[in-house]
């Protein structure tokens, strides 16, 4: 897939594994597991990324004698995904043009 | 490997970056891998599940910005002495133009690379409308009567832009690897920059 629409689709996926709940990096990564492989060291820089631009804030709670990071989404963060859902629609109509171009064709 | 040798080497391959980004992906691989070894597995098995310490800088590397490790660089570790200050101000003469003529060779490669590309499609460019200048002179050929040179300038056209399709693919696939040369050379440069 191109890199910079992956990019993009991961920091979405990272938002996405904690709007319900605060979740700290190892259970983001086995959230996003079924529906897409993420390593340690891709979600770490979008995890930076996301918090620099204020999507989501992060706070240390201690976990069995050691702290954790536990991350939690942002207003501003709860937007991205809705104005995602909003471009995705368009996309997806984009994609319905394109696969009916192909059976058209053969 | 053992945790505490991974995020050793870790830090080594860090260092020259500031301070606080060292601590935040230390404090990040270290969870990571206490997370994994409370999910069931050993320290050993929890260390190969990471990328290597190498990996790891150098993608941090790459998503730092040019700026931000030339500033982590050159922020003095202590307040300077009045006599490191003296030394700077009259040794200003010779730096100032040393650090400017990197600055500038740095860019002027860069420049460069993209340069090439740009030369390039120039070329290809020039095949495709030489080839078009064939046809439009066959035509003119034809309507002043000339007309042995009517096939001869449809050849040359054609061969022209034969010649301009299949450079095209080639200057395509070339411009991917100078891109990459483009990125790898940013890399190299912070490379020299943190660990110089």
């Amino acid at each position: 897939m191109d890199i910079q629409l992956k990019r993009g689709l991961l920091e979405v996926c990272v938002l996405a594994a904690i709007k319900d709940a605060d979740s700290y990096g190892y259970q983001i990564i086995k959230d996003m597991k079924p529906y897409v492989e993420i390593s340690e060291s891709t979600l770490y820089p979008i995890l930076r990324r996301l918090e620099a631009a204020e999507l989501l804030t992060v706070r240390s709670i201690e976990h069995s004698g050691r702290l954790r990071k536990y991350y939690h989404i942002t207003p501003a963060g709860l937007e991205r995904i809705e104005a995602f859902r909003e471009e995705w629609k368009e996309i997806l109509r984009i994609y319905q043009f394109i696969t009916r171009e192909e059976t058209d064709h053969g | 490997m053992d945790k505490q040798t991974f995020l050793t080497s870790l830090r080594e391959q860090l260092h020259g970056l500031p301070q606080s980004d060292i601590d935040k992906s230390l404090e990040y691989y270290s969870e990571m891998i206490d997370d994994r070894i409370e999910d069931g597995v050993s320290e050993e098995e929890a260390v190969a599940a990471m990328e290597t310490s190498e990996e790891i800088a150098q993608q941090i590397l790459l998503d730092m910005p040019l700026t931000k490790v030339v500033k982590a660089k050159a922020r003095p570790t202590r307040p300077l002495a009045v006599w490191e200050i003296i030394l700077l101000i009259v040794g200003s003469p010779v730096w100032v133009p040393l650090l400017f003529a990197f600055v500038l060779t740095f860019f002027a490669i860069y420049l460069t690379i993209w340069i090439m590309i740009a030369a390039l499609y120039a070329v290809n460019l020039a095949f495709v409308l030489c080839g078009v200048a064939a046809w439009v002179q066959s035509g003119i050929a034809l309507f002043t009567g000339i007309n042995l040179q009517v096939p001869f300038y449809i050849g040359v056209g054609l061969i022209s832009l034969g010649v301009g399709v299949l450079l095209f693919f080639a200057f395509n696939a070339l411009s991917v690897r100078l891109v990459s040369l483009s990125r790898q050379f940013v890399l190299w440069a912070k490379k020299r920059f943190v660990r110089g």
